[in-house]
């Protein structure tokens, strides 16, 4: 890699900050999602959509991705820099997640030529949204075990199922879905394939499912007699288990090469603090209450903790004995820290903490809606009881359960 | 400043420390330790000296190596894994308490000597079991040349090997530290006290009658310092601590079957073992970053980080050997089993230098109030 100058990356810094000051757009007068999971609507969608095209086109998102294939081929370095700027400013996030973490690197790290030439630019621009078909209804963390079947006829797969949790399943073009092409054998992962499937083939038919909260944010995609073509197939058939377990390498992020971008809007321990100074409870701001400061602390201390894992794990005379044991607990630590943190800030609202989403409730509402959704980065992407067996077994050499 | 910072010192003798407390102290020689009355292994300690540990922190001008605070916390680490006891840990916080409170004659006196061999320990603690260590309830009188002493100080580690015991008492209204030495203690001044953790020599020093110089005072109080000393050693040894039981744990649940089954297969046990892995990884993060933001001097930031540190070790060890007991079953009721030598250990270091509720207490208004 090219060395990069400590003033060349001062003078990067204050270019791309002083972009995101300026081109930050305001409250747009209607409650965002927080991420990507949660667009509900189209006019949170089309926003959201129109600030990416915009960062792409600023040329602040996949600046390491290669040129030729639309990103912006310098350092990872330059991408951190402005990743920072978009968390500094709040700004929000890009929605096109799945394409800019998950899809777009594995592409890039096993597709064809014409693959990358084909998928990257518009992944980055989010002209083309990406989505997830890995779960299915009745096979939720077990992704091993999916049912949805693909068979090949001719120079096309005919698939037929169902898959859920399809975040963005309405606005995609196309999904990274994993099917079922052989029901033969004893090896339950060998009858696997993995494709980019496009959306627009007759007999996929994404439905809208709603939440907890009452908003909509994902979908149960039905395929029925669906057509996608053979060439769809990506790491031949038969192999979708290796690259479904790449692809999860890339979501949880133990595998770097992502496209950067601020990936959500997510809230902080200090977020909390800050409402309690507002929010009052029996009659005082609820940070003078002595059980919620312990609280407070409590949280801060295991938020600090997070924070320091990364550095420590960088050290590697401190990474032992169990060296994977920080990279792959950052989405259970992550998302088991914000759901505790968005129900402590329901706590600290007194009575009002039973109100909800509302233009007179404290914040609008924002965290009960926030704890409620807190619940999809604790199920998604294999849940917290499921992550637990996995570190068990993996990173301490337990027996599988 | 980098979050962590870890110097190539730190990392051999990190390396260094770890074979030798593996070599040296395998569960069976920690168990021989236990029904020892008052000594820690004198060859041992001796070797611990020649490898230089014991001046890592003092000065090279008294014979120590010149590093800081943190290049003590890979060797504190070590031991805690191994569940080493030796007078380390009273020792170097016994020599911060000198670099940071001594005079010049007083240093030149005893780093030297520490350096080489000689016990110190600090004597804080009374009966009342207060960690405020302002709060002291022995006094000092003067008395012509002297000072004339009176009251007690409880679990004062290593007392009856201490060559130097640097104890606190009030003088003239105000907290002093003085030097005292072993022979200016009457006979049946220091009595060994029982403590949880049965690696560990704790005494009761009783002080009515004993009288020091006046050159025995300390000129400077910096009860901070010392506290910070022994809050970062302590987190040093529950974070080594934590590494040691949860290999206890793995270890088990990998070979005791149960119903057809190896144990750890069962989800109620493999989960809170993944909890006790993660509480050990947030441990080492807060340690080491705590050692970190000591060298780096900014007094709130390290005062918020070791607070941090032992804060979350203290209840993290303590639930890692709770535990470890209760995956025993029937074994892990009986002294045999080595879960309780972990258990005792964890709940010793909760209760030394204040609990995780007394650290979460004093980190409210440093976290909340500030600014």
């Amino acid at each position: 890699m090219s060395h990069v100058s400590e003033q060349e990356l001062a003078e990067f810094e204050a270019e791309v900050t002083a972009w995101f000051d300026e081109n930050t757009p305001g409250d747009p007068g209607f409650l965002l999602p927080e991420t990507f999971m949660e667009v509900g609507t189209d006019q949170q969608f089309e926003f959201l959509r129109d600030w990416q095209r915009q960062v792409y086109e600023a040329g602040y998102v996949g600046m390491a991705w290669p040129k030729e294939y639309g990103g912006g081929g310098q350092p990872q370095v330059y991408q951190d820099i402005a990743t920072k700027a978009m968390a500094r400013v709040r700004a929000p996030f890009l929605p096109n997640t799945i394409g800019l973490n998950w899809a777009g690197p594995l592409i890039l790290n096993m597709g064809s030529e014409e693959e990358k030439q084909r998928y990257i630019r518009g992944i980055l621009s989010a002209e083309d949204i990406w989505c997830q078909g890995f779960s299915e209804p009745d096979h939720g963390s077990d992704l091993g075990n999916a049912q949805c079947r693909a068979v090949k006829d001719g120079d096309e797969y005919v698939v037929n199922g169902s898959k859920i949790w399809t975040s963005l399943g309405s606005y995609a073009k196309y999904m990274i879905l994993l099917a079922r092409t052989s029901t033969e054998g004893d090896n339950k992962y060998a009858g696997l394939s993995f494709f980019l499937a496009p959306m627009d083939a007759p007999g996929i038919d994404p439905q809208p499912i709603k939440k907890l909260t009452g908003e909509y944010g994902f979908c149960q995609t039905y395929f029925d007699d669906a057509r996608i073509p053979a060439s769809t197939l990506l790491g031949g058939e038969g192999n979708g288990w290796q690259v479904a377990m790449l692809t999860l390498t890339f979501e949880r992020g133990a595998t770097g090469g992502q496209a950067g971008g601020l990936a959500s809007m997510e809230l902080n321990i200090n977020d909390v603090v800050e409402l309690s100074r507002r929010a009052r409870r029996n009659g005082k701001p609820a940070i003078e209450d002595p059980f919620i400061r312990d609280e407070l602390v409590q949280l801060m201390i295991e938020s600090r903790g997070n924070q320091l894992m990364g550095a420590r794990s960088r050290v590697a005379a401190l990474a032992t004995p169990w060296p994977s044991a920080t990279s792959m607990s950052g989405k259970l630590r992550g998302s088991e820290l914000k759901r505790r943190m968005c129900k402590l800030a329901l706590a600290m609202q007194g009575a009002n903490g039973g109100r909800f989403v509302s233009a007179d409730a404290i914040d609008g509402g924002m965290w009960q809606r926030s704890y409620l959704n807190a619940f999809s980065a604790t199920i998604g992407g294999g849940t917290s009881q499921i992550q637990k067996n996995i570190l068990g077994e993996r990173v301490l050499g337990l027996p599988k359960s | 400043m980098a979050d962590i910072e870890f110097s190539e010192e730190q990392a051999m003798l990190l390396e260094t420390a770890e074979n030798f407390c593996r070599d040296r102290a395998p569960i069976a020689v920690v168990r021989k330790g236990l029904s020892e009355i008052d000594t820690h292994d004198p060859q041992l300690w001796q070797e611990i000296a020649e490898l230089g540990w014991l001046g890592i922190s003092i000065p090279e001008a008294y014979g120590g190596l010149g590093l800081g605070l943190g290049d003590a916390v890979p060797v504190a680490e070590a031991m805690g894994r191994h569940l080493l006891s030796t007078p380390f840990l009273a020792t170097t916080v016994a020599i911060q308490t000198l670099i940071s409170s001594a005079s010049d004659a007083q240093r030149e006196e005893w780093l030297p000597r520490l350096a080489g061999g000689a016990i110190a320990t600090v004597a804080l603690t009374e009966e009342d079991g207060n960690w405020r260590l302002n709060d002291v309830q022995a006094s000092g009188t003067a008395d012509g040349q002297y000072i004339a002493l009176t009251g007690h100080k409880s679990m004062v580690l290593d007392a009856a090997a201490a060559d130097l015991i640097v104890v606190s008492a009030k003088v003239d209204g105000a907290t002093r530290l003085l030097l005292l030495e072993p022979d200016q203690l009457p006979a049946g001044a220091i009595v060994r006290q029982v403590a949880i953790d049965e690696t560990r020599r704790c005494y009761d020093l009783r002080l009515d009658g004993v009288k020091v110089p006046t050159a025995a005072l300390l000129p400077h109080t910096d009860l901070d310092a010392i506290e910070q000393a022994a809050l970062l050693l302590i987190s040093a040894e529950i974070s080594g601590g934590m590494v040691g039981v949860l290999s206890l744990i793995v270890e088990y649940l990998n070979t005791r079957k149960q119903f057809d089954r190896l144990i750890g297969s069962y989800q109620a046990l493999k989960h809170p073992t993944v909890d006790i892995l993660l509480a050990a990884e947030a441990c080492r993060s807060h340690l080491y970053h705590a050692a970190t933001a000591i060298a780096a001097g900014d007094e709130h930031n390290a005062e918020v980080a070791v607070r941090m540190a032992k804060a979350q070790g203290s209840e993290a060890f303590a639930y890692a050997g709770d535990r470890a007991v209760q995956f025993h079953g029937g074994f892990g009721f009986t002294y045999e089993c080595d879960a309780q030598l972990y258990l005792r250990r964890a709940l010793w270091c909760q209760y030394q230098f204040g609990d995780d509720r007394h650290h979460r207490q004093l980190l409210a208004p440093l976290l909340l109030d500030a600014g």
